[in-house]
């Protein structure tokens, strides 16, 4: 039974168990519940990956209605990776929680947050595993509105505006792609995304599909806060409970990245995408435009967290830079930005929620030799700054790594030199935060802190153990990675 | 004939849509959103979509519009003048409006026999439901099972939206005596209301178990089953109808319609099926069907219902002056 249901108990698991926390309310219980469902997932997860690695790619027909009558759900090699990452941060993320949220939100609410924790986890996992355009829709909706409700829990009542502004542009995002998906149902009479990808080809000169491609695209860019749609993203992840932070800049927008990918390439193949409708010259710009812009603006923060945000919009960027190439070299550069990011950005933004746990403020002047009190969270902010900016032996290396030799290879020198410039921009954000740690003479009147408590530092540390290890040896991930990428290259050859 | 009232419903839509923009009294505009969904209902009737008419009044009409005027009463009934000037939501608009007719010039003619969304997976959905789900209602068949996950994930976002109510507003149970003093006098609204209660509790049920034959199903029951504790809460008072439903239910509740609806599936699975393959629940297929798209209705109505109230005890528990809307 479990074999052959991996896929659907994959996202059916969390979702079962998100009411279970609602009902255990308050107590440990929930903590609890939410915990052992997110290693469950994880492991799953792991068994999935490895049997997509061996077998190939994995369908399954829900209800037994084979498609395109039913749902499919349907995990390629692509698909498995960013489960595996979802995954991966939502166990990492749940270990290190307990204290956090004791310290964030308050007790009352702690079942409602663990309930929508699961929902949001449900969502993200759910996208990554439907092989159907409007099923992927229902699940964008429930990661959607899970975080939103995250997002508004933290501390100040500024999250509740910056939830609300997320809300209003992600309801837009999610109606366009609607629209999207409407007419592509309207012209093809299917909603399977294989099924679309096989009869679009005869449709796909009218007006009404450049019409649905336009609107699934901008909705998909405002999910994943592509420059200039990114406006929602830094109030939200700077108001966010520490661990919303995390988890969401982990995970969401990089689903993001996956939906798109999953349409430029599965469902309008590459062909219309590229060449009909030359999505690849407008990606690249706007992703060369927010890799420098974004950087740049992220050295002007003294809220870490906003930085940090800033910085994501940055690192997305990169992703879709490597993605407009269209080559299999660029996408495969894409997917790994996108799986040692979410590593990268998960290891930070926990940093900030041990800082926050013990000193109250994550902004940079409270920060003053902070280096000394809690040596081992720095350490884990030094090493995850480095991977950010590009340093050898970590994993941002690889990352820039493939993403210079995919821009090179596409003869495009001249954005070398721009990944180049921006991870310059890296090493100022990432510096200014390391002098005033561990350079700078604390504050007399500060009060004394304590290193945060062990919970909270060894899932930090596991991801930057995976971070040093990819550093080390990236062919695993690469290999992933690549096959992945050939996977969504070839299916949009006619 | 059908065209005039197409024209002429489109038209009131388009109207109501200006006044919605136009009008600053909220109050007002709670009532137009009201009368767009539904002159929409009754575009759904004429378009022959009578399951989503009957969501769409139920909806947009009726819970959507008690939860405005539930969220006007706790702020204020006037809009504030916008900070920013119009131009760029303007431009956004018009480029999205442009875009869709754009996109419509290439699309099937409307009501087009031949037009793609009606020869691919349509005709296997009515050819299919008698023997293979055996029930008159397709549009049941389709979204309790052959899209049946889908459905699963509507209640999800349903049960997603009902936690972040409580989440951001909670419950403030009401003590009793400090809102009933004014509504003593609504006589004809007491009456009218104990009349209808029972009313609507059985017309619920009728549109939840008469699903399979005719329009409606869970959703829609949920929602009329909720109304019916609204409305007794508008006459009798919050803390009479809290009595009748207490919110520690409301949360069990909440969270048993999606159980319900994710233990069947499992239940399939453990039965040797796929997840939601409800032949396997019994022994003949089709009874199988049926059992499956029972017990998920009777699912989904649990949590819609519970989320509607949750919404409407949020909204309204928080009112600090006595009486509700």
């Amino acid at each position: 039974m479990l074999t052959e249901n991996l896929v659907a108990l994959q996202v059916v698991v969390p979702l079962i168990f998100a009411p279970v926390c609602l009902l255990l309310g308050k107590s440990r219980h929930a903590w609890a519940c939410a915990l052992t469902v997110s290693w469950l997932a994880l492991g799953i997860a792991t068994l999935l990956v490895t049997r997509v690695a061996t077998i190939g790619t994995q369908s399954y027909a829900i209800g037994a209605w084979a498609a395109p009558i039913g749902i499919e759900y349907r995990v390629d090699m692509a698909g498995a990776l960013i489960i595996f990452i979802i995954a991966a941060i939502g166990a990492m993320v749940m270990s290190y929680a307990r204290r956090s949220i004791e310290h964030e939100i308050a007790a009352e609410n702690s079942g409602y947050f663990y309930a929508c924790y699961l929902l949001c986890l449900t969502g993200l996992l759910g996208i990554a595993a439907t092989g159907d355009a409007f099923n992927m829709f229902v699940f964008l909706e429930i990661s959607s509105l899970s975080s939103y409700v995250l997002i508004s829990l933290g501390t100040t009542r500024r999250a509740l505006t910056a939830a609300f502004q997320y809300l209003v542009m992600g309801t837009i995002g999610a109606t366009f792609i609607l629209i999207g998906v409407g007419m592509l149902y309207m012209m093809t009479g299917t909603l399977n995304m294989m099924d679309l990808a096989q009869r679009l080809p005869g449709v796909d000169d009218t007006r009404t599909i450049r019409v649905a491609f336009a609107f699934v695209t901008i909705g998909v860019s405002i999910k994943l806060a592509l420059f200039p749609l990114h406006l929602w993203l830094p109030n939200a992840y700077t108001f966010a409970p520490s661990v919303v932070s995390a988890f969401v800049a982990a995970t969401a927008t990089k689903v993001g990245i996956y939906v798109l990918l999953r349409f430029f390439f599965t469902v309008f193949g590459i062909h219309f995408s590229f060449v009909a409708m030359h999505v690849g010259e407008i990606l690249m710009v706007l992703a060369v435009v927010a890799m420098l812009v974004a950087s740049l603006v992220a050295i002007f923060q003294d809220n870490i967290k906003r930085m940090l945000a800033y910085s994501s919009v940055a690192q997305i960027g990169y992703m879709i830079l490597g993605i407009s190439l269209a080559t299999s070299a660029g996408v495969t550069a894409g997917m790994i930005h996108l799986f040692n990011h979410a590593l990268i950005k998960c290891a930070l933004f926990l940093c900030m929620g041990n800082i926050f746990l013990r000193l109250g403020s994550v902004e940079l002047h409270d920060l003053r030799g902070l280096a000394q009190q809690m040596p081992w969270t720095m350490a884990v902010f030094v090493i995850g700054g480095l991977s950010l900016i590009g340093v050898p032996l970590t994993s941002g290396f690889i990352s820039k790594w493939y993403l210079v030799s995919a821009v090179l290879d596409a003869g495009l020198w001249p954005l070398a030199v721009l990944i180049l410039l921006a991870s310059l921009f890296a090493l100022i954000y990432i510096g200014r935060v390391v002098e005033a740690a561990y350079f700078s003479k604390p504050d007399p009147t500060a009060k004394k802190v304590r290193e945060a408590p062990a919970s909270m530092l060894i899932p930090a540390w596991l991801l930057i153990g995976a971070n040093l290890y990819i550093g080390v040896d990236a062919s695993l991930l690469a290999g992933i990675a690549r096959q992945g990428a050939d996977i969504l290259i070839g299916a949009g050859v006619p | 004939m059908e065209h005039l009232i197409n024209i002429v419903l489109l038209g009131l839509l388009m109207l109501a849509g200006f006044a919605i923009v136009r009008t600053k009294s909220l109050l007002a505009v709670a009532m137009l959103t009201s009368i767009y969904s539904l002159l929409s209902a009754s575009l759904f009737v004429v378009l022959d979509a009578v399951d989503v008419a009957l969501t769409e009044a139920a909806i947009g009409a009726g819970i959507s519009t008690i939860l405005m005027l539930a969220a006007i009463a706790l702020t204020s009934d006037e809009e504030k003048a916008p900070r920013h000037t119009p131009l760029l939501p303007l431009f956004v608009v018009i480029a999205t409006g442009a875009a869709l007719i754009y996109g419509t010039l290439d699309m099937p003619r409307f009501g087009d026999p031949a037009a793609p969304a009606h020869r691919h997976v349509a005709p296997t959905y009515l050819q299919d439901t008698p023997t293979a789900i055996g029930i008159p209602n397709v549009v049941t068949s389709v979204l309790a099972s052959y899209r049946s996950y889908d459905t699963l994930g509507e209640v999800t976002v349903i049960f997603t939206a009902g936690t972040g109510v409580l989440a951001l507003l909670g419950f403030r149970p009401r003590r009793r005596n400090t809102e009933d003093t004014g509504r003593k006098k609504l006589v004809i609204l007491r009456v009218v209301a104990k009349l209808f209660f029972p009313l609507i509790l059985l017309f619920a049920l009728y549109v939840l178990f008469h699903g399979d034959y005719g329009p409606g199903g869970g959703f829609q029951a949920g929602v009329i089953f909720a109304t019916g504790f609204i409305l007794y809460a508008l006459a009798f008072g919050l803390s009479n109808s809290q009595q009748l439903i207490p919110h520690q239910l409301l949360y069990v509740m909440a969270a048993a319609g999606v159980l319900i609806y994710g233990l069947v599936g499992i239940a399939s699975m453990l039965l040797g099926g796929k997840f939601l393959e409800y032949q396997v629940l019994a022994n003949d297929p089709v009874t199988g069907q049926h059992v499956g798209i029972l017990l998920i209705e009777t699912g989904v109505a649990i949590t819609v219902a519970a989320v509607v109230l949750i919404i409407y005890y949020g909204f309204v528990s928080r009112r600090p002056a006595p009486g509700d809307i």
